[in-house]
């Protein structure tokens, strides 16, 4: 438990990153340390896993995560990432992944060209990464969507390989918001240890201000289990 | 100063949303002659001094490693588009 308790999550901010205060809460939520790391330090103070929030870094110039790639803070998450270190990347954060060659594919603007606001149902297609252990394959889990670049697109190839190395981490459930790719929502690396996904799990943590849930309207607290998986794969690295 | 035109398009395999509103909008306006409308970027990178074939080289890197995204992009010309330059492409690069 002292392991657990003392896991550092480091939470990376870009210039317009949004959702970096509500990444760190749901860090300390879920029984984390949040650590809070910036842009232009390549100093990962000695975090044990990383979180790349949403927002719109850099104005999402260029394309959404293209400029944030090449921050210094990027290089060191990028290099932690290929020695195994938990990478989650939401959002903007998962373009980021896409940009910086840790997660294939790319999100280009949603088939429907609306932003898109809304409680999203998830299926977990893959239960058995850094971020998505405490989760059951086939589980139904609904955490907010919110963006306007959401489409994930890969060639089939990459599709195909996604889906046959068990991969694909989560997809829309119900009703594709974006018109991504085989419903794909989520994805992880091979080592399963880098997780990007589209939907937001740290706006649904605490009862009263999350989504719907069992007991009613704002009560959903289905991303804990994100933050919880990662403390959990970290006690028994 | 020379200038380098770097232009970059959607790959023809993934669908353009913006060019597809644009080509559903463009009827209502009168223009019932086209059928299809893709949208790209253009970029126009500048330097101190003439376009050399080396900085014409760097402009491709630059073009394939940050200015497109191989995924879901295609760099479909690297132009020397200088005053004076030659009107036709100077190089042409991402076409394969």
């Amino acid at each position: 438990m002292g392991r657990l308790n003392s896991a550092r999550i480091g939470v990376v901010t870009f210039p317009g990153t949004l959702d970096d205060r509500d990444a760190a809460r749901a860090v300390r939520l879920a029984g984390g340390e949040p650590v809070a790391l910036w842009h232009a330090d390549a100093d990962l103070r000695g975090v044990d896993a990383v979180v790349l929030p949403g927002g719109f870094s850099y104005g999402d110039y260029l394309r959404a995560g293209a400029i944030s790639r090449f921050a210094p803070a990027m290089s060191s998450v990028v290099d932690a990432a290929r020695g195994g270190m938990p990478v989650l990347g939401i959002c903007n954060g998962f373009q980021v992944l896409t940009e910086a060659h840790l997660l294939p594919g790319s999100m280009i603007k949603n088939d429907h060209l609306h932003f898109v606001c809304r409680e999203q149902t998830l299926v977990v297609a893959n239960a058995n990464t850094a971020w998505t252990n405490e989760f059951a394959t086939g589980q139904r889990i609904t955490i907010p969507l919110k963006n306007q670049d959401g489409q994930f697109v890969a060639d089939d190839a990459t599709l195909d390989r996604l889906e046959g190395e068990g991969r694909v981490a989560f997809r829309y459930d119900g009703w594709n918001p974006n018109g991504s790719r085989r419903d794909i929502a989520g994805i992880t690396n091979e080592k399963g240890n880098v997780v990007g996904l589209m939907p937001h799990p740290e706006h649904a943590v605490e009862p009263g201000f999350g989504p719907a849930g069992a007991d009613g309207p704002h009560a959903g607290t289905d991303g804990l289990a994100f933050f919880r998986s990662v403390l959990a794969s970290l006690v028994g690295a | 100063m020379g200038r380098v035109v770097v232009e970059v398009m959607p790959k023809p395999e993934i669908l353009d949303p913006q060019g597809k509103a644009v080509v559903g909008a463009l009827p209502r306006l009168g223009f019932t002659q086209f059928t299809g409308v893709r949208q790209g970027k253009r970029f126009e990178l500048e330097v101190d001094g003439e376009v050399t074939p080396e900085i014409l080289e760097q402009a491709r890197k630059a073009a394939e490693e940050v200015l497109s995204n191989p995924v879901i992009e295609d760099v479909v010309a690297v132009i020397d588009a200088s005053e004076g330059a030659a009107a036709a492409p100077a190089q042409s690069a991402g076409l394969a």
